[in-house]
């Protein structure tokens, strides 16, 4: 009824809609997926610090995601790529002191870019926390999780500029 | 009194840094202690009280795995408080913790509504981030119309998320790409470079899975192409102009020329550099300077000292070895290097680019280094080098093999690596090359003799599987044995009861092979009342001796006696009963072979059932083609779909007599095509080699013409070859190792082996490009479609004709001038697309997506 309704007041897009047959549609959009699949941040030891889903994902696999990404990326030499193989898919993982950055994604996406994206991340945290250290994001895991969401949403890298974060930051914490 | 003791609890609840902080003490009776305190405490009215308890809960819940799911209508409760510390808790928690089955799921469509529509863009973010990580078909489809006012939002930031959500949206509600495609679209040519990176993310994910209903869109992204300063902007459209311009060869020229200006800029960022020579590699590989350029750029990678980079590197050249070899040979030197280095990863991509350059000229030589490399490195890699030199290899039935004999005992060396677990592969290329080259035989007996003799071999189960393909060729072709004894002895050595009972019975079976064998040499040499000596010459063919005395015949029986004697008690019935069949032949021949000696007589039970044997065993084995079963005609009636429950029945009386006469099946899947060659056998020992082979696979293609299709391929592929010979000459050697290995050697000492060949159906593990069949079929349904409604469609195509014409106008009216413009500049631009693609409809179905002129 809703859709009904706008489409009277809003005529259908004047641009291509024709192109878009039902069938079509249904069948195509139906297996669309975000492109970041996870990220975690997992100390040496194994324990995780932040994680944040884009799939939906029982409990109990989660244990098992975090606890297979973990034993991919410790081991790893630091003169190794920092690109493995996860299953279907690639984690991407950087390394800062004694914390693992690990974002999954898709085959075919842009390691560097998204490598990038990681250390983008940690600079708005750094800058966040004046100096990060793992015992921040302890005490302050609501304000990670926000600030991850300014910079991913649904999967999706949302915004790419420092500034434009911390800004937002600020604002919320006057809200609260 | 509640009341009081809820004051109690609010006043002295623990608060979240309470909580990290006792957490850091000891965790476990910790836990359950502050759960219970959770659960007292978000029952309580009080919504902050509630709210930080809820916060808590998420918190146990993302670190340490608690289950949250129990809290959902609290959390629910949370959202609704006109707080926004209270809110952003709640939304969390929600985003953390629903799944589509979430009961509760229902309340909340309501709250999320109002606050979409709430004039705290702060509040509106919220909700929209809860709707991409929750947003269920329900909630999709109530909610469009909210999403949709937001996409047109003047807050950027609202904006920006409103296009992340419509991802989510038309991926549960398909329904509202009618809705919201066009002010998505318009979104395309934003200023700011945040909408345009959100946008550009969600076009860059529905092309991906059907890039043709994007291509109308070419122009836009082309002007982003262009003008974008955003690398993860330009590496989006790149993506997406990868997909258009697979299936629009047209754009791939168009749009040859930005990425060329991309990859030229002085500091162009890696990762934006890297997409473009993957978008040309994957895409525009047609286009020359492209190419080049992007084969130039690709070295600066593949020498960098960031193993990144590096792998990268070489990931890029693996999709482009396919269609552009010569671009893999340019950079062989880092390649050949990149396979000592640390990283996994990069000696995986390595191996593969190395193999993509295997030809029959440099095969044994890059087959010798990488067998070394076997050796030294971790099993893991140790099985992937020996499954790419399988795999490339056999290619197109063993193509680039020459020297067979070669190829044969590289094979045994595999099995012979410690940590080799490609047993099954081995195997089935040992029984194949057996079955297709008939000059690779006598090798291939000599290779499997070293393997069965080896008792250490036995004890490794991943080799198992390749002894039993041992055992198979030095029985079937046990006339190229030097010694039949020795092989008798090795398939009946006491360490076999190691091996699978499977595989056990082929032993048994391959020394019954060697038996009849051996006794119908021994016969055949007694009849013309010649010594044994006097054979040696008539038997020439095989360049065997058949010298079996008395002696050595009766040790031999004995022998076999003595190993199968244990095994007629097995539990196994495969097994028992091979080895009792064995058993009942030597049985009943044993006393005749000691009358042999005396008497002359050649008409005795024994000879004549060791000639049957013989008569059984010879034919040979041929390839089976994967399709044959296909081309057997149904036999009349033959009922293939009926119940099978009388088959009980049936049974019992067919299976009898068939289990007494079932000597040849020896392996199921060979008995299926017995190619019967046999009467060639004579006359082909006269013969030389090559005439020989080729006039077999006449008679053999006369025979059963059914499972051939054209005769030319086989002499094609040698022209091919000599022209491959030529090719690669350009490219000399450069490096210590395996450089040289490049270099092509022109002389071939002796004429490739002829190998039997299908011409379809050969290969079955090879898979015709399975996804891009799928793609093609799911095209054609959707064309098929098209077509269909076709009727339909017009009348539809006309409705909206006219509804553009009436938008124009109405919309003109009520716009700002700015928007009016651009309004009018897309209604025009169409009606121009709609009357094209009418036209394109006509003249082909093929392309029911024009691409706009301006591009062309």
């Amino acid at each position: 009824n809703t859709v009904a309704h706008i489409q009277n007041n809003v005529p259908a897009s004047t641009l291509n809609l024709s192109q878009f047959n039902q069938d079509q549609v249904n069948q195509l959009i139906q297996q669309l997926q975000q492109h970041i699949r996870f990220i975690l941040l997992q100390n040496r030891q194994g324990k995780t610090r932040l994680a944040k889903y884009y799939v939906p994902l029982e409990e109990s696999e989660k244990h098992k995601v975090e606890y297979e990404v973990h034993r991919l990326v410790v081991n790893r030499d630091s003169k190794f790529t920092n690109f493995v193989e996860f299953r279907t898919h690639k984690v991407i993982y950087r390394r800062y002191a004694g914390l693992f950055f690990s974002l999954c994604v898709d085959i075919t996406d842009n390691e560097l870019a998204y490598l990038e994206c990681i250390h983008l991340f940690v600079e708005i945290l750094d800058h966040f926390f004046s100096n990060v250290c793992e015992l921040d994001l302890v005490f302050n895991f609501h304000k990670v999780y926000l600030i991850l969401d300014e910079f991913i949403l649904a999967g999706e890298l949302q915004e790419t500029s420092k500034r434009a974060i911390i800004e937002r930051m600020s604002e919320l914490e006057k809200l609260e | 009194m509640a009341s009081s003791n809820s004051l109690m609890d609010s006043l002295f609840q623990r608060s979240l840094e309470d909580l990290i902080k006792g957490l850091r003490l000891g965790e476990s009776t910790f836990i359950s202690r502050s759960l219970e305190e959770i659960r007292r405490e978000i029952k309580l009215t009080d919504l902050s009280t509630k709210s930080v308890a809820l916060q808590k809960l998420s918190y146990l819940a993302a670190l340490h795995g608690v289950d949250m799911a129990w809290a959902a209508f609290h959390a629910v409760e949370v959202v609704s408080s006109s707080r926004f510390a209270h809110k952003r808790i709640g939304y969390h928690a929600i985003a953390q913790s629903f799944s589509d089955q979430t009961p509760v799921m229902l309340l909340i469509t309501n709250q999320l509504r109002k606050d979409l529509n709430s004039s705290n863009e702060h509040e509106v973010s919220l909700a929209l981030e809860c709707l991409a990580r929750i947003g269920t078909d329900d909630l999709a489809r109530d909610l469009t119309s909210e999403v949709f006012t937001l996409l047109g939002s003047s807050k950027a930031l609202v904006r920006k998320k409103a296009i992340g959500v419509v991802l989510r949206v038309f991926d549960k509600y398909p329904d509202a790409v009618k809705v919201c495609f066009k002010r998505l679209v318009e979104n395309l040519e934003s200023s700011d470079p945040q909408l345009l990176s959100a946008v550009v993310g969600v076009f860059c994910e529905l092309t991906a899975k059907d890039p043709r209903s994007y291509l109308p869109l070419a122009p836009e992204f082309y002007k982003i192409l262009v003008d974008s300063r955003n690398n993860w902007v330009l590496i989006k459209v790149l993506k997406i102009f990868a997909k258009l311009a697979s299936i629009e060869p047209r754009l791939a020229k168009k749009v040859a020329d930005p990425v060329c200006e991309h990859m030229r800029k002085q500091n162009v960022g890696k990762s934006l550099l890297f997409e473009c020579i993957r978008t040309v590699f994957s895409s525009l590989s047609d286009q020359e300077t492209a190419l080049k350029l992007a084969v130039a750029k690709i070295r600066e990678f593949l020498v960098d000292d960031d193993p990144n980079l590096k792998y990268l590197g070489l990931h890029a050249l693996s999709i482009v070895a396919g269609k552009h070899l010569w671009a893999v040979l340019e950079n062989k030197e880092a390649v050949v290097k990149a396979m000592s280095d640390e990283d996994p990863n990069v000696k995986l991509e390595a191996l593969h680019l190395l193999m993509a350059m295997v030809n029959e000229d440099n095969v044994t030589e890059i087959s010798r280094i990488l067998m070394n490399y076997a050796l030294k490195s971790d099993p893991l890699f140790c099985n992937e080098i020996i499954g790419s030199i399988l795999v490339a290899c056999s290619r197109d039935s063993y193509e680039i093999i020459v020297d067979f004999d070669w190829y044969v005992s590289l094979l045994g060396e595999m099995a012979r690596v410690p940590h080799c677990q490609r047993g099954k592969e081995i195997e089935h290329q040992l029984i194949d090359i057996g079955t297709r080259v008939k000059d690779a035989r006598l090798e291939l007996v000599r290779v499997s003799r070293a393997l069965l003799i080896d008792p250490a071999l036995l004890g490794n189960q991943f080799l198992h599987p390749i002894l039993s393909a041992a055992a198979w060729a030095s029985g079937e072709y046990v006339e190229f044995s030097k010694s039949p004894y020795e092989i008798a002895e090795a398939l009946l050595q006491p360490r076999t009861c190691l091996l699978p009972d499977s595989i056990r019975a082929i032993y048994i079976h391959s020394a019954f092979k060697v038996l009849v064998f051996s006794l119908g040499a021994y016969f055949s040499a007694q009849e013309p009342t010649s010594p044994p000596l006097a054979q040696e010459s008539t038997s020439s063919g095989h360049s065997v001796v058949n010298g079996f005395t008395y002696n050595s015949i009766s040790s031999l029986v004995n022998m076999i006696e003595l190993g199968l004697c244990s095994l007629s008690g097995t539990i196994d019935v495969e097994v028992q009963e091979r080895a009792k069949n064995v058993l009942g032949f030597i049985g009943m021949i044993k006393h005749e072979i000691a009358e042999k000696a005396t008497s002359q007589n050649s008409e005795t039970e024994a000879h004549r059932a060791i000639a049957f044997m013989e008569d059984v065993f010879s034919e040979e084995l041929g390839p089976v083609s994967s399709t044959a079963q296909e081309k057997v005609p149904l036999p009349e009636g033959l009922e293939l779909n009926e119940n099978l429950e009388g088959l009980q029945e049936i049974c019992r009386e067919v299976l009898e007599p068939m289990a007494e006469s079932d000597y040849s099946s020896d392996k199921v899947s060979f008995s299926v095509a017995k190619l019967r060659i046999r009467d060639q056998e004579e006359a082909s020992s006269s013969l030389p080699p090559p005439l020989e082979s080729s006039s077999l696979l006449a008679e053999h293609r006369k025979r059963h013409g059914l499972y051939y299709l054209s005769s030319q391929k086989s002499e094609d592929h040698n022209d091919r070859e000599g022209n491959d010979n030529n090719t690669s000459n350009e490219y000399p050697p450069a490096n210590e190792i395996s450089v040289d290995s490049f270099k092509p050697k022109k002389k071939i000492s002796k004429p490739r082996p002829v190998v039997v060949k299908l011409d379809e159906g050969d290969e079955p593990k090879r898979k015709p490009d399975a996804s891009s069949s799928n793609d093609e079929s799911l095209s054609r349904a959707i064309q098929t479609a098209l077509m269909g409604k076709g009727k339909g469609k017009e009348k539809e195509k006309e409705r909206v004709k006219e509804n553009h014409e009436m938008n124009v106008d109405t919309e003109n009216i009520e716009q700002s001038s700015r928007r009016e413009k651009k309004n009018k500049k897309n209604g025009e631009r169409s009606s121009k697309r709609s009357s094209r693609r009418q036209r394109g409809k006509e003249a082909s179905v093929t392309k029911p997506v024009e691409v706009p002129d301006l591009l062309l």
